[in-house]
């Protein structure tokens, strides 16, 4: 690495999503081994633990964690790992393929740029792969790498990598995915995952660590509607700052400017942008996921779980919310029932109106008449809030379309949900128009 | 080769130490919204050191909202120590001092005996007794997940109950930036702003930032001993039996970490500025915790510790 490239490098967060046998844990052994991140004590560890069991090198030991997952020989939790090449530093949230697989996954997709999934070449595709697909797509994760698997197996033979490629390309088409790219791989042995694979000539891909190195992330953040929820006001009371008010928090998305005329919601005030610091002193710009202090120009009420937003360019504001929901807690959902909401930094209370339906996540098909979500179970619910919400559709803005359930008396994270943009929610936020 | 339209996506895209700090600085700012009585565990180390640098912008140009806690092992590096009150006078901040010789005294642990006693493992319960003296709901600590595997599924925010305990089994979920500090009375949370750091990550911001570090961090020479493949520094802390003694020697060492005298042990290295440190560490072939004894007892050590309440 030359003196100054660690300036220029940029950060991709991926997961990784496979079934207990597809050889996800070994595949990120091979990229940690290849890429030349494992340490020498790592390293020898993994020997002496390999050996203890009496296996080859199984670069799968790497990512067992803690001891009751050793001892069961399972992953309990999403794991983060990290790698570096000299053009990009990378996060794998590693997700475990089995029990509380649903809440796992949905956990590590909420922050991914791309979704790494694997499908063993033997097997072609399952319900498991379905589930995978499906999950990351609802999470609106911005690229797939689809990697198949275990080609040492199938002979490195094209024509059933072609097959199973053409099968997800089907599944894929009912489903929103921007940006797909499929790769032959064997984990064990190395082919294609950071040297290309002499075994199959016919594949003029990339890489796998290549695909990761060089995706364009560049244009993942909404860079259009101008989100700025308050997280914090700083008021330093000093005597050389005694009037100073900065509204700081993180930009949700949107480039924000000083001179810019903004909104406040809720009271529905505009002022203007004085101006924007950010960890290193003043900017012109601001844009996501910058944490930056704003000062403007009027002395405003306006405290956390506010936003400033662009006046022609307004969220939906309301109660009323519609939303696909992945349930987290062994205690059911049930309509009727009150939870906290987390909403950007927004916190207040609601409570569930209905139950439209549930999705049986291995066909897709919706199931009518839900009376609760189970654990690891997603739906489509409706919910009212005691207090209004500024909010995009997940699809639109994740940033301002996700929100979190807490429940009130265990204080858990029970619920993860992505907000849909519900007629209901249209023609409140029309009348609210109307009436400017 | 990697930027395809270069002008707009390196204009609206942050490098990863901009990412990385912007990431820091959101969670930092939370805990000064979300909890009532906030403390920053400072070790005088270089991971708590950035992130009082980090604190210092997240409030700017307001006081840092939180003081600082040391527990203190009476086994320090002298470095350490001074550098400790230099840099609390220079960012205006309170210090307070959990003693583990005080936790000695009044019988809540007792002193490990024998050549390898080490007083580490008594730091938690000074830890926990101080959380509940001054009635801290929230402890930032300075632990990074791609230091140890227990600490790989580590959240931004950790919640411990009552008795102060880590329950990895049956973690909260953490998705998007949604942080959920929620808590009944008597728990609190261990919040750890620097969760997606490597090691790396923190020298190249230091030198980027040019942030102050204690000298121990660079290559000196030093009166030093081998035990067990660990380089540990010559200190009155050490219990060395004769043999050992014979074999003090001068060396060129510096310290990837800094924990107390007894489990830190020392690199060889002649790294004396901070560039050299970077290209030193981009080629390291042992990781960081490998340095330090008090992760070698077993398979589990740091697992088992953090369950307890260790930092």
């Amino acid at each position: 690495m030359d003196e100054k490239s660690y300036l220029d490098m940029d950060l991709l967060r991926f997961t990784t999503a496979g079934s207990v046998d597809d050889g996800k844990s070994t595949l990120i052994g091979r990229l940690l081994y290849d890429s030349k991140t494992l340490f020498e004590d790592q390293l020898e560890n993994l020997e002496r633990l390999s050996q203890q069991r009496g296996e080859e090198l199984n670069l799968a030991l790497l990512t067992d964690g803690l001891r009751a997952e050793r001892e069961q020989g399972i992953t309990i939790d999403v794991a983060y790992r990290y790698f570096a090449t000299p053009v990009r530093k990378f996060i794998i949230a590693d997700t475990p393929g089995h029990i509380q697989y649903t809440r796992n996954m949905v956990t590590g997709a909420s922050t991914a740029n791309l979704a790494l999934i694997l499908v063993d070449a033997r097997n072609g595709v399952t319900e498991q792969t379905h589930r995978h697909i499906f999950l990351a797509s609802l999470l609106q994760i911005p690229h797939f790498a689809i990697c198949i698997n275990k080609m040492d197996l199938v002979s490195y033979k094209q024509a059933i990598y072609d097959a199973i490629k053409n099968e997800i390309q089907d599944f894929i088409s009912k489903l929103a995915v921007p940006d797909i790219t499929f790769i032959p791989i064997s984990a064990l042995l190395g082919d294609n995952v950071v040297h290309a694979s002499k075994n199959m000539q016919w594949y003029h891909g990339p890489t796998l660590l290549y695909h990761l190195e060089d995706v364009h992330i560049g244009s993942d953040e909404n860079l259009v509607d101008c989100r700025f929820p308050v997280q914090f006001v700083i008021r330093p009371r000093s005597d050389t700052y005694h009037d100073y008010r900065g509204y700081a928090g993180k930009i949700a998305s949107g480039i924000f400017k000083p001179g810019d005329s903004v909104t406040i919601l809720p009271s529905g005030f505009s002022t203007t942008i004085k101006s924007i610091e950010g960890p290193q002193g003043e900017i012109t710009e601001a844009f996501p996921p910058m944490s930056v202090v704003m000062q403007l120009t009027d002395d405003l009420d306006i405290s956390r779980g506010d936003m400033l937003v662009r006046q022609h360019n307004t969220p939906f504001i309301g109660q009323n919310l519609d939303f696909m929901i992945c349930w987290m807690n062994i205690k059911p959902l049930t309509a009727g029932t009150r939870y906290i909401v987390r909403h950007t930094t927004r916190e207040t209370k609601g409570i569930i109106k209905e139950i439209q339906y549930k999705i049986d996540i291995n066909t897709l098909h919706r199931i009518p008449d839900a009376t609760k979500l189970e654990l690891n179970e997603i739906g489509r619910i409706s919910m009212r809030t005691a207090q209004p919400l500024f909010y995009d559709s997940y699809q639109h803005n994740r940033a301002t379309g996700s929100i979190i359930l807490i429940d009130e008396t265990t204080n858990e994270t029970v619920g993860a949900g992505m907000i849909r943009e519900p007629s209901a929610a249209v023609s409140e936020k029309k009348k609210k128009e109307q009436e400017k | 080769m990697l930027y395809k339209d270069t002008s707009l996506m390196k204009r609206y895209n942050l490098t990863h130490l901009q990412k990385l700090e912007a990431e820091s600085i959101y969670v930092i700012r939370e805990v000064a919204a979300q909890f009532e009585r906030p403390v920053l565990l400072f070790s005088g180390g270089k991971d708590s050191i950035v992130l009082g640098h980090l604190s210092r912008k997240a409030f700017y140009p307001a006081k840092i909202p939180y003081p600082f806690l040391h527990i203190d092992t009476g086994h320090n590096f002298p470095e350490v120590l001074l550098f400790r009150d230099a840099f609390a006078k220079n960012l205006d901040i309170r210090i307070l001092v959990g003693s583990v010789q005080r936790s000695i005294d009044t019988g809540r642990v007792k002193e490990e005996t024998g050549k390898h006693a080490s007083r580490n493992y008594l730091q938690s319960i000074t830890l926990l007794d101080t959380i509940h003296e001054y009635k801290f709901d929230a402890a930032i600590g300075g632990g990074r997940r791609d230091e140890e595997k227990s600490r790989a599924k580590e959240r931004f925010f950790s919640h411990r109950n009552d008795f102060g305990q880590w329950d990895p089994k049956n973690q909260r979920p953490e998705l998007w930036d949604l942080y959920n500090g929620r808590k009944h009375h008597g728990e609190h949370f261990r919040v750890f702003p620097l969760s997606n750091w490597t090691e790396l990550d923190i020298w190249q911001y230091i030198l980027k930032e040019h942030i102050q570090i204690p000298l121990i961090y660079f290559s000196h020479t030093r009166d030093c001993i081998i035990r067990d493949g660990v380089i540990y520094a010559y200190s009155d802390y050490l219990h060395l039996d004769d043999a050992e003694k014979k074999t003090v020697q001068p060396m060129t060492v510096r310290f990837r970490t800094v924990g107390d005298m007894t489990c830190t042990g020392a690199v060889q290295s002649k790294a004396h500025t901070l560039e050299d440190i970077v290209r030193e560490v981009a080629t390291y072939r042992i990781s960081e915790r490998g340095t330090r004894a008090d992760d070698r007892r077993s398979e589990n050590s740091l697992e088992d510790r953090k369950k307890e309440g260790y930092f």
